[in-house]
């Protein structure tokens, strides 16, 4: 992996800072995330996951350090947010889908709307995709008529059908019970087989040891220590990531 | 399922009976006491000692038939300038709500003039508005000056449409930040995230409001007789001063009531349908 990290990587998170008035979330954060790379982002509530996806889709403007994206930097002021965030997928850790559309509108409405391809075309690449994760029947169905799982996998089509370059995921299955994690986590294993780009953040080590490729854990602003899921989650080197994995291991949750 | 062939059990038997006794017996009540209460108003209001001359000077036949197709004809009036004031007054209102959410400081001058615009005229009496533009703006003598009743209507456009405004900002604001976060996500440019996420659901859920603002831009329509159009209202007062009789306004008091049921039903309907919505929740 190290050696194939030196050509250029996909994101390259460079001494990020990130505040919300006086408290410091990201504190020179450095993070690189290679082609057809899966980065699961590990850490305590509030350690700044979420943030870091946030900063990286251009939703919070960082306060200091780079962003790159295929050696662009994205966070000077001079880039296009627009254009940036056509090439990254955000999928939220609350689904976030349009309550007022159907399950295919809110699929086929950034292919139709932002990447300007034709209605039909668009609709029969989200009936394929919804196929496949097995809700085509749902396809006229509004939001909230959804399971969550099934609300999620939609969520996750939504990114998808735009090919973004890097697909980001929040916490994608921890509103879901057991059953309902694993209708994701099936869908997340096949994006890795085709080899999608991904950056997820979670709670769930199961899951990060089970699709990564590589885990990093968050704390105090900044990425304290990331290896090969068996090396971070079986035998950490760092002090407050055995701590942190403890604390996990007593709530039952590895 | 099983539930065609449950049979209830017999505690489920006794209260299916019962709720039915107890709903026959509050439909009995129901009409007992709104017959008693009919009966005793009836006889109240006919016994009164000047209701033969109440009936004379509000309710006389003659009276009305001579003028109602006046009253109608200026209806029809009525009805035309409520028909365009109404979507003038929601245009209106929908442009100066988007104005005011535009972030930026190119955009500051646009901002300031719309939230200027919203707080005076909601504080602003529609007649006075109506004098100025309907007999102030002619006798300013410029070219091209367009005829009383368009005046009259465009100040009612003006004052409704800063109403409306703050409807619709209401509901854009109610509309969480998430959904606009989703929307920029996937690469919709503000206007997009707008025209497409946000506006639908906030007009959504302003509906109610908007339709019962609405219900009265319809009565205000008549306003306009002040500035001298024949409408409804204006039809009967010319009625009233040639018999000397009261009979024309209650004509066209009824008929704007009559003309307003269709539109206050619709908004109980859209009222009940959102309150619904919100209860089956997600
Ligand atoms: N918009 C905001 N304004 C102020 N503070 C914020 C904002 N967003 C996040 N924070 C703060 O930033 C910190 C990091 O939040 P973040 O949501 O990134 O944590 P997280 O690692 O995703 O936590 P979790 O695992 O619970 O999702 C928290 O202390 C939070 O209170
Ligand atoms: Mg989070």
């Amino acid at each position: 992996m190290d050696a194939a990290d030196e050509i250029v990587p996909v994101l390259a998170c460079q001494d990020v800072r990130k505040t919300f008035g006086s408290s410091v979330v990201l504190d020179g954060l450095t993070l690189d995330v290679g082609e057809h790379e899966v980065v699961a982002l590990i850490g305590a509530s509030g350690s700044g996951k979420s943030t870091l996806l946030r900063c990286v889709n251009l939703l919070a403007e960082i306060d200091d350090g780079t962003v790159r994206l295929d050696g662009e930097d994205i966070t000077d002021p001079k880039a296009d947010a627009d254009l940036v965030r056509r090439k990254i997928g955000l999928v939220f850790q609350s689904y976030n889908l349009f309550p007022h559309m159907t399950v295919l509108d809110n699929i086929t409405l950034a292919p139709i709307k932002v990447h300007g391809r034709p209605g039909a075309e668009a609709k029969a690449q989200a009936m394929e995709w919804l196929q496949r994760v097995g809700l085509a029947d749902k396809a006229g169905s509004y939001p909230d008529r959804l399971s969550g799982g099934q609300q999620q996998r939609v969520a996750i089509v939504r990114a998808l059908v735009n090919s973004p370059r890097l697909l980001l995921l929040d916490e994608v299955t921890s509103a879901l019970d057991p059953e309902l994690v694993g209708e994701v986590l099936t869908m997340i294993r096949d994006l890795k087989s085709d080899g999608m780009t991904m950056v997820l953040a979670t709670h769930e080590m199961g899951f990060a040891r089970q699709v990564a490729d590589r885990v990093a854990f968050l704390d105090a602003g900044r990425v304290l220590e990331q290896g090969p899921p068996a090396q971070v989650l079986g035998d950490p080197v760092e002090a407050r990531t055995r701590q942190f994995l403890a604390r996990i291991i007593e709530a039952g949750r590895l | 399922m099983s539930t065609e062939f449950h049979r209830p059990s017999d505690i489920q038997l006794g209260r299916i009976a019962f709720r039915k006794r107890q709903a026959i017996r509050s439909v009995l009540l129901a009409a007992l006491s709104t017959a008693v209460l009919g009966t005793l108003l009836g006889v109240l209001v006919t016994s009164a000692p000047g209701w033969d001359r109440v009936k004379e000077s509000f309710f006389d036949w003659g009276n009305a038939t001579e003028f109602l197709p006046q009253i109608l004809e200026g209806l029809w009036l009525n009805i035309r300038m409520l028909v365009f004031c109404a979507f003038a007054a929601l245009a209106l209102g929908l442009l100066v709500a988007v104005l005011r959410t535009l972030r930026g400081p190119v955009f500051f001058p646009v901002r300031a003039i719309a939230t200027l615009y919203t707080y005076s005229f909601r504080g602003l009496p529609l007649i006075i508005v109506i004098y100025l533009f309907a007999f102030g703006v002619p006798g300013l003598r410029l070219q091209g000056t367009p005829s009383v009743t368009v005046l009259g209507g465009a100040a009612i456009v003006i004052t409704y449409g800063a109403y409306l405004a703050e409807v619709f900002r209401a509901g854009i604001e109610s509309v969480h930040p998430s959904q606009i976060a989703a929307a920029r996500s996937l690469g919709l440019t503000y206007r997009q995230s707008m025209r497409h996420v946000v506006l639908p659901q906030a007009v959504r859920r302003v509906a109610p409001p908007l339709l019962n603002d609405t219900v009265a831009l319809q009565k205000d329509v008549g306003l306009i007789s002040l500035a001298g159009p024949i409408d409804a209202i204006r039809a009967a007062q010319i009625g009233v001063a040639q018999n000397a009789n009261f009979t024309p306004y209650v004509i066209a008091g009824v008929l704007f009531v009559l003309l307003a049921l269709p539109l206050i039903g619709i908004t109980d309907w859209a009222t009940l349908r959102a309150a619904r919505r919100q209860n089956a929740g997600t």
